[in-house]
């Protein structure tokens, strides 16, 4: 039994019109719901494998501050720490550009799209990159610290985003000038839903999060201050 | 000034009154995150016991957040009610805890304007999930706008019809979809998408035009900043409430963009509208526990404390609806389905102690170890405490937001096993439209209201 007519459920992604049983769901769309949550849940807990990201490219492997993914998840200010012994290892070698790829809440999301989302920067970024940086149980500020031990002048984190019920692979970008320990979200410039097909394709993605690069070396800032007009300047492009 | 409690050779010290109340409250990960925490299980009970044994009135002179430095502790103060606090002047934080258990509704509410947030905050460190429950039990809180909200025996939803790009047609056909499963009593609210005033003006006149073709006795609302809302009265957009989020502190409203002064300049502009029809209760505010650390404004104060300061900014402005977002912020704060119950029940009942009209959204986020079994215990429960209303979300699951809640099938199950009604304005509404009938179940015909011109009607 549904009470909506049927046509209306097309016009949002919400979970309308649902079958009922009495007052409650039916089982399919129960089971619906579990599923969904599942992918969810399976995206949080997912271990990053690096594999992919070894085989593609020159890659250095760090892990944050918190040693496992239930202190990850209650001490967010562990994740954004950069053990020294870590930081020992990300020695300048001259870069001026850092690619950093942490799990964040979805390795999923890491395990999608990190590999192709890199091959479309890689001809649009330019730069001098250091090494690519898997990181572990990582925040988007981990790569304050990691930028700055690299001595590189812009640091690209390419981050699971919290899985939504819908979506439980989204990346996002998060491109910092200047990074060091103690940057603030404001002084950020971020691309998010990286999600082929239902969010940005990695074409597109990596279009945008250039532009972003581009702009920040040129007016050496990142974040409020570089308002994202790469839309349009792309249309005119 | 420090407190200590000895325990079989062990002297627990505590600096102040903070360390107190954080050390003494049940265990939650944004309390660790804090650093203000129980270092042990019996430091825990250490601190319950100084409690349990401190005057209620000391909280009239030792101030978890500075008089000077903070204007929410000074509203706390400067409205404090001497003689609605005179009957139980003379009780322990621990003895305010039985004579709540021992006395009336009626009783307990005429010492509400003489309890401070920090009172209360003590006293449900002092009360297990049952005493929380049967004493909020005991409170009714009951508001009104265009329908009446909080009266006993009756459970109101707020409709939450989100949308990711704020479609006019998808945020009708899930208003649709909450109306015809019974919902949206407490008020028909979106959160929007964006922040543009103008955006924010075309869903109010939505709103409105659904509202007033249907006939509807409820109101709506968007969700936007108050300086927004503002801006909106100002174009002369149909606003029936004014909403914000709000903190325990000083600094964390300030983290919101508001102060005091701000919330009092919105609340009069609204007011000003006199769109009411039962009554002119127009303000709806949003609270939740971790707000302070996160805007890095919480003093060295245990969350759930700040929480109850938050309800009592709520206070001072008559709100038709406040709703802690309990397990919405994440589980640094909140870490489980055990964590978001006890700060489900706590901001409950601390938020009807100090007169509050209490709804819950009962929600979670999926890095929390957390599903809809979690939710079902807690709805269930604030159902049993008498909460004035929840969300309905549809399928639970906001897509906009990124969270889940509860739904509006999950309305009907709480009406229908603690036997509760809508609000009876809206409960006239969906049987005189055949949503319902006469014993309240949706009608096995389905009803069918004639589609808005959003939709193609």
């Amino acid at each position: 039994m549904a009470d909506l007519p049927a046509h209306l459920a097309a016009l949002t992604q919400a979970r309308i019109g649902l079958p009922r049983a009495g007052h409650a769901l039916n089982t399919a769309a129960t089971l619906a719901f579990d599923l969904a949550h599942a992918r969810a849940r399976d995206a949080v807990n997912a271990v990053f494998d690096t594999g992919p990201l070894h085989a593609a490219f020159d890659t250095i492997e760090v892990r944050s501050a918190a040693p496992d993914r239930a202190t990850y998840l209650q001490r967010p200010d562990l994740g954004r720490q950069l053990p020294s012994a870590e930081a020992e290892r990300l020695l300048p070698r001259g870069a001026d550009t850092a690619i950093v790829v942490g799990d964040g809440l979805s390795a999923t999301a890491v395990a999608l799209h990190a590999v192709p989302l890199i091959r479309a920067l890689q001809p649009r970024l330019g730069g001098v990159w250091a090494p690519i940086v898997a990181a572990h149980q990582a925040r988007v500020a981990l790569g304050d610290a990691i930028g700055a031990a690299l001595g590189v002048d812009i640091v690209v984190v390419l981050i699971g985003e919290r899985p939504g019920l819908s979506a439980p692979d989204s990346l996002g970008a998060y491109i910092t000038w200047q990074p060091r320990p103690g940057r603030h979200d404001s002084e950020r410039n971020c691309v998010s839903n990286i999600r082929p097909p239902h969010g940005l394709d990695h074409e597109t993605a990596a279009a945008r999060i250039a532009w972003l690069v581009h702009q920040a070396r040129a007016r050496r800032l990142t974040g409020v201050a570089l308002k994202d007009e790469s839309a349009s300047d792309l249309r005119l492009a | 000034m420090p407190y200590h409690q000895d325990l079989g050779g062990t002297r627990h010290v505590f600096a102040d009154l903070r360390q107190v109340m954080a050390a003494a409250s049940p265990h939650r990960s944004g309390d660790v995150l804090a650093g203000v925490a129980a270092t042990s299980a019996e430091q825990r009970v250490a601190a319950r016991l100084v409690l349990a044994d401190l005057p209620l009135a000391r909280f009239l002179t030792e101030a978890v957040v500075p008089y000077e430095a903070d204007e929410v502790t000074r509203l706390i103060i400067d409205r404090h009610d001497t003689a609605a606090f005179a009957p139980i002047a003379h009780l322990t934080v621990g003895g305010f805890r039985d004579w709540l258990l021992a006395n009336d509704g009626a009783a307990i509410t005429a010492v509400a304007a003489g309890l401070t947030p920090e009172m209360v905050a003590a006293v449900s460190k002092l009360m297990r999930n049952q005493d929380l429950i049967a004493v909020a039990a005991k409170l009714r809180v009951i508001t009104r706008f265009r329908g009446t909200i909080g009266l006993p025996g009756r459970l109101s939803v707020r409709l939450q019809p989100n949308h990711p790009t704020d479609d006019p047609a998808g945020i009708a056909a899930a208003i649709l979809d909450g109306l015809l499963l019974g919902s949206g009593d407490a008020v028909i609210g979106i959160n929007p998408a964006g922040d543009s005033v103008a955006d924010a003006h075309n869903l109010l006149l939505l709103l409105d035009e659904l509202r007033q073709a249907y006939a509807i006795p409820t109101q709506s609302c968007v969700l936007t900043h108050v300086t927004n809302t503002l801006q909106l009265i100002a174009r002369g957009a149909p606003v029936d409430l004014c909403f914000q989020s709000i903190g325990g502190t000083e600094g964390t409203n300030r983290g919101f963009g508001i102060d005091l002064a701000l919330l009092a300049e919105a609340q009069d502009a609204t007011l000003a509208l006199g769109r009411g029809t039962l009554g002119q209760d127009v303000m709806y505010f949003e609270t939740g526990q971790g707000s302070a650390l996160s805007a890095g404004a919480h003093h060295g104060v245990d969350q759930q404390t700040l929480e109850a300061r938050a309800h009592g900014v709520a206070r001072a402005f008559r709100p038709l609806l406040v709703n802690s977002v309990v397990g919405f912020i994440g589980p640094e704060y909140l870490y489980d389905g055990k964590q978001i119950l006890r700060a489900a029940l706590e901001d409950h009942c601390c938020g009807k102690l100090l007169g509050l009209p209490m709804g819950l959204d009962i929600c979670y986020t999926n890095h929390a170890e957390a599903d809809q079994n979690d939710m079902d215990a807690i709805l269930t429960l604030a159902g049993v405490a008498g909460v004035n209303f929840i969300m309905g979300v549809p399928g639970a699951d906001d897509i906009m937001l990124n969270y889940q809640s509860t739904s509006f099938h999950d309305a009907l199950y709480l009406r229908d096993v603690l036997g509760l009604k809508p609000a009876p304005e809206f409960e006239a509404w969906l049987l005189a439209n055949g949503i319902t009938d006469a014993a309240g179940r949706l009608a096995a015909s389905p009803a069918r209201l004639a589609l808005p011109g959003v939709l193609g009607g």
